[in-house]
């Protein structure tokens, strides 16, 4: 097993890409805590799929936007758990809009979970990782932190941040063998592009090479690359999941 | 203040690898140590720990050498 005797906690796990990474996790031999905002019941149908791989997993309630709650969180899971080894900074949220429409409020949201979430969940676990010489942290940025787009101003520059986030960690961990890598998933099937209009779609698909949309599993078989031995010569970088699209 | 300085002897030497008669109260961190910045931060969280005291950054910022914690600490 690649991660047997390992935990993990995935933030925004209920569902998408952040549900499709636990799993992974665990069918690799993971212990999984699965951290939601409001979902709990998808959480804990996440957590009984994850057990039948034979691991232990546990949902925690947490808003990455605020400190406290978040240290709380990485207390639970320590109690649970013992130890952390991974931890995936997937969760996200968008309110887009021209900028000339955009309101205050939905730039600060934004930021707030995307960008702010990502320090302090980094932040919080860094301390156990430091004391185990040992820890793998995993960004979920995304294409359009590389490439831009018009009507997300706010998603951009809170994704464009996690990529700039994670080289500065990187640097800052690197000799306690702490590694830090991102993954910028292009247009993945989710609740988050479902809610796009056709049009949006039918576009966004003439941009990719590959020709097709990439799916939550394409994501997390990358993720799960980062967090294993496999990437450890690896830190600092971020992997382009997007059918293309950056290159 | 013996006490005090076995107590941080045992933690710095652990950390570091370094003899726990070379941490003696006049010995800096950094220049008679060896430690960088990480380790400075990883000291004063486990100090923090050992002591169950909560040591600010400023407070923190100053602290070059052994003495200087045992100052602290001895303060609180």
């Amino acid at each position: 097993m690649l991660f047997e005797g390992q935990s993990a906690l995935v933030t925004g796990a209920s569902r998408g890409i952040g549900r499709e990474i636990a799993l992974h996790l665990a069918k690799n031999g993971a212990n999984v805590a699965i951290n939601y905002a409001g979902s709990e019941e998808r959480a804990l149908d996440v957590a009984r799929e994850c057990e039948t791989y034979g691991v232990k997993a546990i949902t925690v309630q947490a808003n990455v936007a605020d400190g406290k709650d978040v240290q709380d969180m990485v207390k639970v899971v320590l109690a649970e758990f013992g130890s952390l080894e991974i931890l995936v900074n997937n969760a996200g949220i968008t309110k887009d809009g021209l900028v000339m429409r955009m309101k205050e409020e939905d730039f600060d949201a934004v930021i707030d979970i995307n960008l702010k979430g990502v320090f302090n969940c980094s932040k919080a676990v860094t301390r156990q990782m430091m004391k185990q010489r040992y820890g793998r942290i995993i960004n979920i940025s995304s294409v359009v932190g590389v490439l831009g787009n018009a009507g997300q101003v706010n998603y951009v520059a809170s994704k464009a941040g996690v990529i700039g986030l994670t080289k500065s960690l990187a640097r800052e961990l690197a000799n306690r063998n702490i590694h830090v890598n991102a993954v910028a998933p292009g247009f993945i099937e989710t609740d988050m592009t479902d809610a796009l209009s056709d049009e949006v779609k039918e576009a966004m698909l003439g941009q990719i090479p590959l020709g097709k949309l990439g799916s939550a599993s394409d994501v997390a078989n990358v993720v799960t690359f980062l967090a294993s031995e496999s990437a450890g010569y690896m830190t600092g970088q971020t992997l382009h999941v997007d059918g293309g699209m950056v290159m | 203040m013996a006490a005090t300085l076995d107590r941080i002897a045992k933690i710095v030497s652990e950390r570091l690898g370094v003899d726990e008669s070379e941490v003696k109260p006049e010995a800096t961190f950094k220049e008679d140590l060896g430690a960088d910045s990480l380790d400075v931060v990883e000291l004063v969280m486990e100090l923090e720990d050992e002591f169950d005291l909560e040591i600010s950054d400023e407070d923190a910022e100053k602290i070059t050498t052994v003495g200087d914690v045992i100052t602290y600490i001895d303060k609180q």
